[in-house]
């Protein structure tokens, strides 16, 4: 067990290169998923906000209509 | 080819397949970590402090790979006028900048036990370096410029120039003196690495492969909703 941790002394640094690694990626993976996640809630609101006309005309959209479906699916 | 990099393909094929990627990356990278720090052996000149490249390697090759592919679509902006290339430059970079300072901070770390110290001004250190402030200022640019069309030439352009470095940081430790020992794996020739090494080193590169699929996958989408999000404003 004191081998794995300690490594002849050389613990620390690869503790330390892996440890920076990991919190760099779960850094990375959370801010991009919240921009996501706000982005989504802004679009969703702005789309329930539209006249019926207007979220008929958008609706025609085939962009649109993926957002719709993909944003909903992740709030299922 | 150009019909597959269309934003609405992109879209379709991201929304679907970021949680596959999400569970592939997670496998892998459990399976890197295990082999990497528990499983490969140790270095007879290095010892364990040879584990370090594990998360070292991948990182900079990751973050060079794809500062590549964004000059190369940065060059196809400006010649086939196609502006939707932005929106993947856009989506590659935030983690191949944060690839590239994994890589430089990891080597740090490294070269306290391997050379006695944590930084030098060694060739390979210092063309990373810059490669970071290349990606740091393609992302200041979209933060800085307010109007796109001009952001878009302005980040295009930072990406083409550094570019330049690109082939400076492959063939540094060849152009000269550097702590950097040369390359061990080669394309052409002969690889100088064991096997047991090469594996967990591969499937290391993987998961940082994984990882920035991932955030790419996930930042296009966020784009994309942004301009739709623009585009009710204007119904």
């Amino acid at each position: 067990m004191n081998e794995i941790f300690l490594m002849n002394g050389y613990g620390v640094y690869v503790w330390l290169a892996y440890l920076f690694t990991l919190l760099s990626f779960t850094s990375l993976y959370l801010i991009t998923k919240i921009q996501l996640l706000k982005e989504q809630r802004k679009y969703i609101a702005k789309f329930g906000s539209l006249s019926r006309a207007k979220s008929v005309i958008a609706k025609e959209q085939k962009l649109n209509k993926e957002i719709l479906v993909n944003t909903l699916i992740s709030k299922i | 080819m150009l019909n597959l990099l269309s934003p609405g393909k992109i879209f379709e094929i991201s929304s679907k397949s970021t949680k596959y990627v999400f569970v592939v990356f997670i496998i892998v990278l459990t399976i890197g970590l295990t082999e990497s720090l528990f499983l490969s052996p140790e270095d007879y000149k290095q010892s364990h402090s040879v584990r370090i490249m594990y998360v070292h390697v991948p990182a900079a090759w990751t973050s060079i790979g794809i500062f590549t592919v964004v000059a190369f679509l940065s060059i196809g902006i400006f010649i086939f006028k196609n502006k939707n290339f932005f929106l993947i430059t856009k989506s590659l970079v935030p983690s191949g900048f944060i690839f590239s300072i994994i890589a430089l901070v990891t080597g740090s770390i490294w070269g306290k036990p391997t050379w006695g110290t944590w930084w030098a001004w060694d060739a390979r250190i210092t063309s990373m370096l810059i490669l970071s402030l290349f990606y740091f200022m393609y992302l200041l640019s979209w933060r800085i410029i307010s109007d796109q069309e001009k952001a878009i030439k302005i980040s295009s352009l930072i990406a083409i120039i550094g570019a330049i470095n690109i082939p400076i940081i492959k063939f540094s430790v060849n152009w000269w003196n550097t702590l950097h020992q040369g390359p061990s794996i080669k394309i052409i020739g002969e690889t100088s690495i064991h096997s047991s090494m090469l594996i967990p080193l591969g499937i290391m590169t993987a998961a940082f492969a994984l990882l920035s699929l991932l955030i790419f996958l996930m930042k296009f989408n966020t784009e994309m909703i942004r301009i739709k999000n623009k585009g009710l404003d204007r119904l």
